[in-house]
């Protein structure tokens, strides 16, 4: 039987079949964070369950503090955050949390942390869960009445998907990064293409990225749909499991963690590595996106009323009018961090553009690494002190911040934002306010140009 | 939940929301987040579509108009529920008595969280959809017969997808914390074939 690398890791955690058709699957490894998870343990409560498995489990506090320092900058931020602290206590669960060398962007904590490792199931309440396929991991995003399941129980009740394989072959110009990559993925199978789907990235293009672009691969993915991103377990991955906290203590040995070379999947997408240019999105969906040197599109180029009304509503969103050039967009502030690109591969990338160079008059430039170990890191290289150079404020505390605007940094009704996170949703960054996704090194283009920047003009 | 009431059929006026694309964060905002219960999330659902920037409703925003003010169902764009995955979008329909959502696909964390929460999904083609949205921008009222999986409005009559575990969830109510825990001898089991490199034991 030949099988994919997502029908091998299903079947390595089935624990049995349930009579409605589902199946119970078991959760290696759980991380939470401090907004999805107060009602699951709160649930725990109720019914006066205990915890399964608490060695099981991490919490990270990322989504709502402040990253300006590292006291929450009001009180019902700092609710939430007592509350994680307390319920981990509660349950002796470990918790990271703000102060705390180790703390960051869940998703950017648990690599550096080498707490994935090929062949492991993840669960975590946050749909960019997606992240560890770049591992060969299964990682998925669950909501709170899940995470309450996996607490309880330490599995999930689950039903196989479709899966869906994207091959990328061939080289990827100079300029184009994973994002770019991950970008033309989105807007090639469209925004919820790969609904029901667990998709595996394979072809030369992904096999030369190192691990950092294959995790924004992997975490974008969410934004076509897809609940399972996986890339086949090689080189580059066993290298990246050194040196880290964990590593060694875990290993998942049985299978080889790649799909079989003629295992079947249920639909097959192909994009050529040459297609791909720099990308930028113009409209409040992920997918609605074109390369930098193109123009936002105008209504003769659809057919259907309803894709002319769509278009319509998201130029009105975004304040532009049909048929401008990209590069005409100009920017209010930029912003450079979330799980998406915030690795010290994506500031070290944003850097080279910026070295030697200024943020242009007027431009509010914002750089929040994802991790403690990430700045550290990263002012260790010099890499805080181009960034300042260049007039880019290097934020002390790591968290997702203005990705989802959940703390203190919030974008204002109508301004715009070049951006290197991964949604560009109505009222994402703040009600009113006006997301452009792109590369880290686009968003350092941008705020030096003062408007959308072509990066390959940059060298 | 267990002590839920049975329910086999979902019977009411229904809002169209042909938007595509519809997000977690346009349904229920970040600012209605920061809380530790699952209670009051009425008044954050939908809520930049409608309010404005005063708090005053939107009078051009379907769900503030009549007879849509009371409508239990919504007839919804494609890939409905994507992005983030918060719960809360979920109990905030709920709370604002939102029974079901008829669409012709449904992001999957959405999926689960709607099952979880007793919010009917039914899955129709984009044929269907369309007559179901000038139904219900009629305000003609739409019935979903859960158990024949069948939606009915007027002279239309289709059938919808739903899976069976989602339609015995939305029928008998159950509680799937509590349900699991019944196979706690088959985790056990798993478990004892395990060996201790696969057991994960996180650094504190």
């Amino acid at each position: 039987m030949r099988r994919t690398l997502y029908d091998k890791l299903v079947d390595a955690h089935q624990v049995c079949d349930l009579p409605d058709g589902d199946m119970l699957i078991y959760v290696d490894f759980h991380i939470m964070n401090e907004y999805t998870s107060p009602q699951a343990f709160s649930g725990l409560d109720t019914k006066a369950l205990s915890v399964w498995r608490p060695e099981a489990h991490l919490a990270v506090v990322d989504h709502v503090n402040a990253t300006r320092s590292d006291e929450p900058h009001d009180a019902a931020s700092k609710l939430l955050i007592d509350n994680l602290e307390d319920n981990c206590t509660k349950h002796d669960i470990a918790f990271y949390g703000l102060g705390d060398p180790r703390q960051g962007i869940e998703h950017v904590v648990v690599p550096e942390q080498g707490l994935v490792t090929p062949g492991m199931l993840i669960a975590c309440g946050d749909s960019h869960t997606t992240t560890y396929g770049a591992y060969g991991a299964l990682g998925f995003g669950i909501g709170t009445s899940e995470v309450e399941h996996v607490l309880a129980t330490q599995t999930l009740r689950y039903k196989r998907m479709k899966t869906m394989r994207v091959m990328i072959d061939g080289e990827t110009a100079p300029g184009v990064t994973a994002k770019d990559i991950i970008m033309k993925v989105v807007q090639v199978v469209g925004a919820g293409g790969a609904n029901g789907f667990a998709v595996e990235f394979a072809g030369s293009a992904i096999q030369s990225l190192d691990m950092a672009g294959r995790m924004t691969v992997c975490n974008m993915a969410v934004e076509l749909g897809a609940r399972a991103a996986l890339i086949a377990v090689d080189e580059v991955t066993e290298a990246a499991l050194q040196g880290h906290a964990h590593s060694g203590q875990f290993a998942f040995e049985g299978e080889n963690w790649m799909s079989d070379p003629e295992a079947v999947f249920d639909k097959e997408v192909t994009i050529a590595g040459s297609d791909i240019e720099p990308l930028i999105t113009w409209g409040t969906s992920p997918d609605q996106s074109v390369p930098i040197t193109a123009n936002v599109p105008v209504a003769s180029d659809y057919v259907s009323p309803k894709a002319k009304a769509a278009l319509d509503r998201s130029l009105k969103y975004m304040g532009l009018t049909e048929g401008q050039s990209a590069q005409s967009i100009k920017i209010d502030t930029a912003f450079i961090g979330s799980c998406t690109n915030s690795r010290i591969e994506d500031l070290r990338e944003a850097a080279k553009i910026l070295e030697g160079r200024r943020v242009a008059v007027g431009i509010e430039a914002i750089v929040v690494p994802g991790s403690a170990m990430t700045r550290i890191k990263a002012e260790a290289e010099g890499l805080r002190a181009i960034f300042e150079a260049a007039g880019f404020e290097w934020r002390p505390e790591a968290g997702c911040s203005m990705c989802l605007a959940m703390n203190d940094d919030i974008a204002m009704d109508g301004e715009r934002v070049a951006s290197s996170t991964n949604r560009n949703f109505e009222g994402r960054q703040g009600r009113g306010a006006r997301t452009h996704l792109m590369s880290p090194a686009m968003v350092a283009a941008a705020a030096v140009a003062g408007h959308l920047a072509d990066v390959r003009g940059f060298t | 939940m267990k002590d839920q009431k049975m329910i086999k059929t979902i019977k009411g006026v229904a809002a169209p929301l042909p938007l595509a694309n519809v997000d977690t964060d346009v349904i229920m905002p970040k600012r209605f987040l920061i809380t530790i219960t699952r209670e009051g999330l009425a008044d954050g659902t939908f809520a930049d579509l409608r309010f404005d920037n005063a708090g005053g409703p939107r009078p051009e925003f379907i769900l503030n108009k009549t007879p849509w003010t009371k409508a239990n169902i919504l007839v919804v764009g494609d890939n409905f529920g994507c992005g983030s995955s918060r719960e809360h979008a979920v109990w905030g329909m709920r709370q604002l008595g939102i029974d079901a959502c008829i669409g012709t696909s449904f992001a999957g964390i959405f999926y689960d969280n709607a099952r979880k929460n007793g919010l009917a999904l039914p899955i129709i083609s984009p044929e269907t959809r369309d007559l179901l949205l000038q139904a219900a921008g009629n305000g003609t009222e739409i019935t979903i017969d859960l158990n024949g999986r069948r939606l009915t409005t007027g002279n239309i009559s289709a059938p919808f997808e739903m899976d069976d575990a989602t339609q015995t969830a939305l029928i008998q109510g159950r509680n799937d914390t509590l349900d699991t825990l019944e196979h706690a001898d088959a985790i056990r089991d798993y478990e004892a074939g395990l060996n201790s490199e696969m057991r994960v034991s996180v650094n504190k």
